[in-house]
């Protein structure tokens, strides 16, 4: 009875301290949420009548989203999700994912003073501002007075505009560039949770350093891996910043959802469009997480066989 | 099964010295424990042994061959880690296995000689299994049978009891005996515990910051300790060490200390010298050397301070006048009754006298 009484007594001393958070989490995360579900399925937009008087379209934005007609003309919603799904692929899974993991598996190696300067160098790409970042992008590669065009010349090399004529392969770079500290400093906590005697009785046994990769260290930090392929797939999926450098162009090149929806919602005014390509967006988010849960479930099913 | 000798290895982390200059000579077929408290080196001794260290200084072969520099590979070893490292996501068969498959040995023969392993240690019917799922000491024979699926010429050990519990420690430790006895290993074995290395080494390797105190049969470590460094951390309870001031008189020397009292005694040669050296002498016995009772001559006088009852024995602690305390260990079923004041006895021949600096004193007995 008086633990009851105690139990909930500190239950709602719990409550009233989360209040807070939970009343600002409600108002700029779940409500907007639930709001961007609700806008999706309106003729909402920033001028005209619809902006006072949005009415029920029903699936509409969706239907108009995924029309034949349109879908793969220059500038739609399908070369914009297909180059998503690239940028994705490429500057998040392979870039920042596996750039962190060999970036935290070297530095192990390193010395100490020298594994915090190369964590150093990383992670001042990631704690910089966008803005900073951009125009740092911009100097660097400038086709006249860049560094990067200096230092191609210097090695007789021609010069070029990178974000003329590599568009695309400049932005999966600098999304790599930008994001892989967030994987190495995930992953190095990851392998320093790893008991040195597993990998030094390897090392007794013969081991390679791939052989202690692959049966050792891969299956100890499936956990950590999935945790990351979420979230760094999450934040690609939404990331803004390239359109720093490139606008989306030139000629939608760069056009990534993120930059697509912001010129549908923002430039168009069109919040319905906007809205339904966002709740889209996360619904490929979700799909990817359940994917890599699976995975890793898949592997835990593997693992705790003969149970 | 090799020898390994370490030829005046030493260790240092910057200006600090953890190994000073090391001489060890381990036999074919030896079991050699170096035994200390933490921070001694003895784990470090190990680890350059196994090549997980690199060596300051000095050379190691093993099997006569250098190995100063070789990869821990490449020495062709078995190490047995205080937390057994076991791989969570493998089964018991996959970790014994794991040193041949990564030598390349075919998936069947792996398996036939994992459980060929096994088998001798025991766990044959646990080879399914993931190391959670089984006990502490079934853990600490999987890492054992790792250790021993490959032939190797030596075999080092880094406390692989110590996460045991009292009674499986016991019973683990009888176990490596017939094992390394019955296959004649070369083992190398890392223990803060003085009964581990009694019972299981044919020598013991005595550390102290750093430096080897002394390196012997158990026996011999336990009659003989080189210094009161050894007499005292060798032995449970330890030999009881008495700090005494020694006088020349008519009779020959006198040792004196508060609640001793002890007939003088003829010198001899060795005394005689460490008498030179300084005048304080530490009177050390074995607590086994004490009698309750009233004997003629030698004695230890004091107030109780501790009576434990421990079933074959007692174990009885007297507080002397400068509060150093002194345990003797009395056999027999019956209690020992006791109280207040109280005197233990002891031959004189039966004492280990230490100079000033520690060193035993030889020559007596």
């Amino acid at each position: 009875m008086i633990s009851q009484r105690g139990a909930n007594v500190s239950s709602r001393t719990g409550i009233a301290f989360m209040t807070p958070a939970g009343l600002l989490i409600g108002l700029f995360v779940v409500f907007p949420f639930f709001w961007i579900i609700a806008v999706s399925f309106t003729n909402r937009s920033l001028l005209g009548v619809n902006a006072l008087h949005p009415q029920f379209v029903g699936l509409k934005n969706y239907l108009d989203l995924f029309d034949p007609a349109t879908f793969w003309s220059q500038g739609g919603f399908g070369p914009s999700l297909w180059l998503t799904i690239q940028f994705v692929v490429f500057s998040a899974l392979l870039g920042q994912v596996l750039l962190g993991l060999v970036l935290a598996w070297i530095s192990r190696e390193l010395s100490p003073r020298a594994k915090s300067l190369l964590q150093g160098i990383v992670m001042l790409a990631w704690i910089l501002p966008d803005v900073v970042v951009g125009f740092a992008w911009f100097a660097y590669l400038d086709r006249d007075a860049g560094t990067l065009n200096q230092l191609l010349h210097g090695l007789n090399f021609p010069a070029a505009d990178f974000l003329i004529e590599h568009p695309f392969l400049t932005i999966c770079l600098f999304n790599a560039w930008r994001g892989a500290a967030f994987s190495m400093m995930l992953f190095d906590a990851a392998l320093q949770s790893i008991p040195p005697s597993y990998l030094e009785t390897a090392d007794v046994a013969g081991a390679s350093s791939w052989q202690k990769f692959r049966d050792i260290v891969l299956p100890l930090i499936r956990g950590h891996i999935v945790t990351d392929l979420i979230l760094i797939t999450m934040w690609t999926f939404n990331v803004f910043t390239p359109f720093l450098l490139t606008a989306g162009g030139p000629s939608f090149e760069t056009d990534i959802l993120p930059i697509y929806t912001y010129r549908i919602a923002f430039k168009s005014f069109e919040f319905g469009n906007g809205a339904a390509i966002g709740v889209i967006v996360m619904l490929i988010n979700l799909a990817f997480s359940l994917f890599y849960l699976r995975l890793a479930q898949r592997g835990l099913r593997a693992k705790g066989k003969g149970t | 099964m090799a020898s390994i000798q370490l030829d005046k290895i030493g260790k240092s982390y910057g200006a600090i010295d953890t190994i000073r200059e090391i001489d060890l000579a381990i036999g074919d077929g030896e079991f050699v424990c170096l035994l200390g408290p933490s921070g001694c080196g003895k784990t470090t001794t190990l680890r350059m042994i196994a090549g997980l260290e690199q060596p300051t200084r000095g050379g190691i072969r093993i099997g006569g061959r250098d190995v100063t520099h070789a990869q821990p590979k490449d020495r062709n070893i078995g190490m047995v880690f205080q937390d057994y490292a076991l791989y969570p996501h493998m089964t018991i068969a996959d970790n014994i296995a794991y040193p041949l498959k990564v030598r390349g040995v075919a998936a069947d023969a792996r398996r036939a000689q994992a459980r060929e392993v096994a088998d001798v240690l025991h766990i044959a019917d646990l080879l399914d299994r993931l190391p959670a799922q089984i006990s502490g000491g079934q853990q600490q024979r999987t890492s054992l049978a790792r250790a021993l699926v490959h032939p190797a010429d030596a075999f080092l050990f880094d406390e692989p009891l110590s996460n045991l519990d009292a009674r499986m420690r016991v019973e683990a430790r009888a176990f490596l005996y017939h094992l390394q006895r019955s296959r004649g290993m070369t083992a190398v074995y890392v223990t803060h515990d003085q009964a581990e290395a009694m019972a299981l080494s044919t020598r013991i390797a005595v550390m102290c910051a750093g430096d080897i105190v002394q390196y012997a049969p158990p026996l011999e470590i336990y009659r003989r300790p080189a210094t009161t460094f050894v007499a005292g951390f060798v032995g449970d309870p330890p030999m009881n060490l008495i700090a005494a001031q020694a006088t020349r008189t008519q009779a020959g020397i006198a040792l004196r200390a508060g609640g001793l009292e002890m007939a003088p005694i003829a010198s001899w040669p060795a005394l005689d010298l460490a008498l030179e050296r300084g005048d304080r002498i530490t009177v050390g016995v074995r607590p086994e050397h004490l009698r309750i009772a009233a004997g003629d001559g030698n004695r230890l006088r004091g107030k109780l301070f501790a009576n434990e009852a421990m079933g074959p024995e007692s174990l009885v602690t007297l507080c002397l006048d400068d509060g150093v305390r002194i345990t003797a260990r009395v056999f027999g079923d019956a209690p020992v009754r006791i109280d207040g004041d109280a005197v233990f006895a002891f031959d004189a021949a039966r004492v280990t006298l230490f100079d000033a600096q520690g060193n035993r004193i030889d020559g007596q007995n």
